[in-house]
């Protein structure tokens, strides 16, 4: 399958990890932390989601390049 | 209970999900161009991917809800469905049997049976494994619907309805591989959706000592020695000193053997994942690879129970926990509870798509592996044979439907029947038990016969039968939960030790029954036509190429290794 499943992943957990991470900038102080004991865990665990979004995206374009660069694997 | 409330920011991050789960299905598309692209993934998928997929498509919602059900209530003894029951299966299945499933090129695990032994017995393991596809995958869409309803005042028919759309689209357009990628997707987010959970949740109640100290208030209160909630062995010497009424025979035979091996080894839902590997070492670290973090599961499925339970006897009378109408606590309530009460908008929106997610990995499980032995080992076999492989790729199409399609009705069907389902629950309970007794000496003994596992196989099931029939957990009625063949000759502790010495009494049935059927009959198949499928008669393929520490052999040292270790820690 010609599809790097790295690809669907790192770019679905770079827009969530963004979307919780600027939420948690917007509302930062607000009483909805109260639930989480006062932590603000949208701007900490965005943060953590984009960063594993984001090393995917980094292992699915270097194993293409590798893909390309390298002789096709005889069969 | 009140019910949460989603903001702005929860949709939308259920819709990015949605969104990307359709669009996997939607790049798919274009690569099914053979019945073998759809139902075995052109036996193209990478270890890793076909390990994670391995152990997500086992991850249904009710396996998170479930097992933290049960954290709560036998604490962390739950975990022994790990340590001692998925994971040494899982290694033995890599290292010894699937050798034989990937190399006999079977596409299914019924078309083992038929190549093994005789077309009667893979009917038997086909129809009735179709049958419990079906039902397993609505009872679950009910299982999340009713909890939808009852935690967001979510539409219970609207949730059947999208979650079966979605679950349809994708496996329709992509196959197995778009349920295999999903899958992985899946694990990710129910991994990384549940983390902050178990954080905060620990955070709150003072870390582990404090989680510790809180529990042994539970289990005093319960009328248990201290420490039983956080001591996974130390309390079974006898089935009376610990929640789960199990001593431990009856767990590690019971639970670690028959029902841990009969599954993991034997249910084509998961050995479908391994057989779609890009080659013979990939399907044979499938299932090591999966066993890794399958092996860290209970801090995240487990944990979050057990959380609750000290929270809920902490509260006092107001309690944590909404209460079931005998006063005793909802344990399934644990996840959604918990969710509602730690997450803000945000992660809240995280910890439901994650939610939503298992409970789909786990219908889309049921389906791949029912349009599939459906299309091979039934359509196929009895219905029509010697058609165009164009014709079996529609056939899978429409199995998708229809198989989605039945899965709704049984979701419905749960709705009305309640005890039905139990009672069907409990039949396939039998049907399985037994089933890895034929693998068993089907695998390994070249004399067993036809007639022997397909009559051992029927034994196998009564024997279950009849042991549920005349046996009781304690405080139960006569009927669904046992005792109907007029006398009781037993009474369990709970259902749970029931269930287990059932499982060893269909197994023990199942395997002698085989043995003697076998010697009497006389042999169907000849050294030759077994090569490839019985150990003593296939050649030890050498592995070239592939370095010490990726050998299955390796592999498979280390996850057992790492699996003692959790067990001593967590004596």
């Amino acid at each position: 399958m010609n599809l790097d499943i790295r690809f669907p992943i790192g770019l679905m957990f770079t827009i969530i990890g963004a979307m919780i991470a600027v939420y948690g900038l917007a509302t930062g102080g607000s009483e909805i932390y109260e639930r989480s004991r006062g932590t603000n865990i949208n701007l900490l665990w965005g943060a953590v989601l984009l960063a594993f979004g984001l090393i995917m995206l980094v292992l699915g374009w270097r194993a293409q390049a590798k893909a390309r660069s390298a002789p096709p694997r005889p069969k | 209970m009140h019910t949460i409330q989603l903001g702005g920011i929860d949709y939308a991050i259920l819709i990015v999900y949605f969104l990307f789960v359709l669009g996997i299905g939607w790049a798919l598309k274009k690569f099914m161009k053979s019945s073998e692209d759809f139902f075995l993934s052109g036996r193209s998928i990478p270890a890793w991917i076909a390990g994670l997929a391995f152990i997500s498509a086992n991850l249904g919602a009710q396996e998170v809800i479930g097992m933290a059900a049960s954290g709560a209530k036998y604490g962390i003894m739950t975990s022994h469905f790990y340590w001692v029951g998925a994971i040494p299966a899982m290694v033995f299945v890599g290292i010894f049997m699937m050798p034989f499933y990937y190399g006999s090129k079977a596409r299914s695990v019924p078309e083992y049976l038929k190549l093994r032994f005789d077309e009667k017995t893979r009917g038997f393991n086909a129809i009735s494994f179709a049958v419990m596809t079906v039902f397993s995958s609505g009872i679950s869409m009910y299982a999340l619907a009713r909890l939808l309803e009852l935690v967001l005042g979510w539409n219970f028919h609207a949730s059947i309805l999208l979650s079966a759309i979605i679950v349809l689209v994708y496996i329709f357009l992509g196959g197995l591989t778009s349920a295999i990628y999903n899958e992985v997707l899946q694990f990710f987010l129910i991994v990384l959706g549940f983390f902050p959970l178990v954080f905060l949740g620990l955070q709150d109640v003072g870390g582990w000592n404090g989680l510790v100290a809180k529990l042994n208030t539970v289990a005093t209160g319960a009328g248990f020695q201290a420490g039983t909630w956080t001591d996974s062995w130390k309390h079974m010497d006898a089935a009376s000193a610990n929640p789960m009424g199990v001593e431990w025979f009856g767990m590690v035979m019971g639970l670690g053997f028959v029902l841990s091996f009969g599954y993991w080894c034997t249910d084509f839902l998961v050995v479908q994942r391994a057989m779609a590997a890009n080659s013979m070492s990939a399907a044979r670290r499938t299932p090591l690879i999966a066993a890794i973090p399958k092996m860290v599961f209970p801090a995240l499925v487990i944990l979050p129970g057990m959380i609750a339970i000290a929270l809920h006897v902490g509260a006092g009378a107001s309690g944590f926990l909404p209460l079931e109408k005998d006063g005793s606590p909802n344990y399934n309530m644990a996840v959604p509870v918990m969710l509602g009460h730690y997450f803000p908008s945000g992660v809240l929106g995280l910890g439901l798509t994650a939610l939503m997610a298992s409970f789909m990995s786990g219908m889309a499980g049921n389906v791949t592996a029912f349009n599939t032995v459906w299309t091979y080992d039934i359509y196929q076999s009895y219905i029509r044979p010697g058609q165009s492989d164009k014709h079996y790729l529609w056939m899978g199409h429409m199995a998708t439907v229809f198989g989605i399609l039945f899965s709704v009705l049984a979701a419905y069907a749960a709705t009305r029947f309640n005890n039905i389902m139990d009672m069907l629950q409990l039949v396939f309970a039998f049907v399985n038990a037994p089933l890895f007794a034929t693998f068993l000496l089907g695998m390994f003994w070249r004399r067993a016969t036809g007639h022997g596992a397909f009559l051992g196989l029927i034994i196998g099931t009564a024997a279950a039968a009849l042991h549920h029939g005349l046996t009781l957990p304690k405080g139960a009625m006569v009927g669904i939960k046992g005792g109907y063949l007029g006398t009781v000759l037993h009474t369990y502790p709970s259902e749970m030790a029931q269930n287990f010495w059932a499982a060893i009494y269909a197994w023990t049935a199942c395997f002698l029954a085989t043995l003697l059927i076998s010697l009497a009959t006389r042999r169907n198949k000849t050294d030759e036509e077994l090569k490839g499928l019985v150990y003593s008669l296939t050649p030890r393929e050498v592995e070239h190429g592939v370095p010490w520490y990726k050998q299955p052999a390796t592999l498979g040292v280390v996850v057992l290794a790492m699996a003692v270790i959790l067990n001593i820690i967590f004596w």
